[in-house]
């Protein structure tokens, strides 16, 4: 599952890109929906739960907190950016 | 025939028709920053009939990296008629209504209501989620533009049915959420190419030239020269809005209120009635303090409850007039109704000024 990062959810990670495996060796279950993404990412970046806006885009649309997602699933974290 | 538009009115699709459109549009551009510049340079160009311009702000020398139509004799002045003076040598057919204010929820719905699209060229999250309520309200089309670094956002807001900024980001952030230009930086030439896409998706929304950018999220990264498109839609919740929010909190850029340290002497000797307080810690205020000054430090602001003496103009000091700014916007949130001065430079100035305090 790869999650592209916009504004500042790019800052928070690091990096423009990041790679959720499908296959967790860790134990921890893998979300299956964006709400559980959310707290799944939540976990390794405490920061991004201070985000009282955050948009999520799975394969180019908005989606809901509910809708369901999958390892091919290309996901775009977009907080709102305030610069002009 | 020699006619200033021939080179965009010989293009097929666009045509005179296209450009008497332009003509008669009025653009109301909210912002004469990083953003709003290139947007009001190319619809003058292009002959857009009426521009509005809205800003309050004076041009500094940072401003200059990104605001190219700002020179160095132009700082100090005020943007507003800087840009005016400019934008009408570049198009004497243009007709300008200049705003010198900021946009705010008491004069939002006038001024937007004059006009047939909004160009959001801010930088700040209050008047952002001002202008799309006040859109909302009256049923206006918005074009926005916003930036993060080397990264911009574009998309077309409240266009008939479709989405707007709340079906995206609901909430507003808080201020210390997210960092704004200032705070976080931003590369020269980026506002350049989103207000010039901005300037764009105007000229199509007025002609019906295109496809205008609604119901997408253009992002745009210059590091990578990648862009991509959001879908999305309206969220009917977000459709109806009957009034403006009683407050927006302080905008970002907006300045605080400060009051230089003579001017408090000035103000201070002719004994008007005033609140001070001091945002110092109480160690720094042990050591010395104004006499009237009542001490609420800056890290326990928030939870302070005040009770105010003198309900209308409230003064802030600190040592060197960074942390009364600071508190000052917080203030300003939670009490807006009252008004609120940080003091230029602080306890430092006061000393330097005058011994007698």
């Amino acid at each position: 599952m790869t999650i592209l990062l916009f504004g500042i959810t790019k800052d928070i990670v690091g990096s423009p890109t990041l790679s959720v495996p499908t296959l967790s060796a860790t134990g921890k279950s893998i979300p299956k929906t964006v709400k559980e993404l959310k707290e799944f990412l939540g976990e390794t970046y405490p920061e991004l739960n201070k985000l009282s806006s955050l948009a999520v885009a799975v394969n180019n649309s908005y989606a809901n907190d509910d809708e369901l997602i999958n390892a091919y699933d290309e996901i775009a974290l977009i907080p709102p950016v305030s610069g002009g | 025939m020699q006619h200033r538009y021939s080179r965009q009115t010989r293009l097929k699709s666009f045509g005179e028709e296209a450009q008497s459109k332009l003509a008669e549009a009025k653009v109301l551009i909210v912002g004469l920053g990083g953003l709003g510049l290139p947007v009001a340079q190319y619809l003058n160009a292009m002959g857009v009939g009426t521009l509005g311009l809205v800003d309050q702000d004076v041009v500094e020398l940072h401003n200059l990296q990104r605001q190219v139509l700002y020179s160095e004799k132009d700082v100090g002045r005020q943007k507003l008629e800087v840009a005016h003076e400019k934008l009408r040598q570049q198009n004497s057919s243009t007709h300008f209504d200049i705003f010198d204010t900021f946009l705010t929820k008491d004069n939002a719905l006038e001024l937007i209501g004059q006009f047939d699209v909004v160009v959001d060229a801010t930088d700040n999250f209050p008047t952002r989620y001002l202008i799309n309520d006040a859109c909302v309200m009256l049923n206006k089309p918005f074009v926005y533009g916003a930036l993060h670094g080397f990264e911009g956002h574009v998309s077309v807001f409240n266009l008939n049915d479709g989405p707007t900024y709340r079906c995206l980001y609901p909430t507003m952030p808080s201020e210390q959420e997210i960092p704004d230009c200032n705070d976080n930086g931003v590369l020269g030439v980026v506002p350049g190419i989103i207000g010039s896409l901005q300037a764009l998706e105007v000229v199509k929304l007025v002609t019906g030239v295109g496809e205008v950018l609604s119901g997408r999220l253009l992002l745009y990264d210059g590091l990578s020269q990648r862009a991509n498109q959001i879908k999305f839609g309206a969220k009917p919740e977000f459709k109806k809005i009957s009034q403006l929010q009683n407050a927006y909190g302080p905008s970002d850029c907006e300045r605080v209120s400060q009051l230089s340290s003579d001017n408090f002497i000035a103000m201070r000797n002719s004994k008007q009635n005033y609140t001070l307080i001091d945002v110092r810690t109480p160690q720094e205020y042990d050591q010395y303090h104004l006499p009237e000054a009542k001490n609420i430090p800056l890290d326990q602001l928030e939870d302070s409850n005040l009770q105010w003496e003198n309900p209308k103009e409230v003064y802030v000091i600190c040592q060197s007039g960074k942390r009364s700014a600071t508190a000052v916007k917080l203030f300003q949130t939670k009490y807006p109704n009252l008004q609120f001065h940080s003091i230029l430079g602080g306890m430092n100035s006061l000393e330097a000024i005058s011994h007698n305090i």
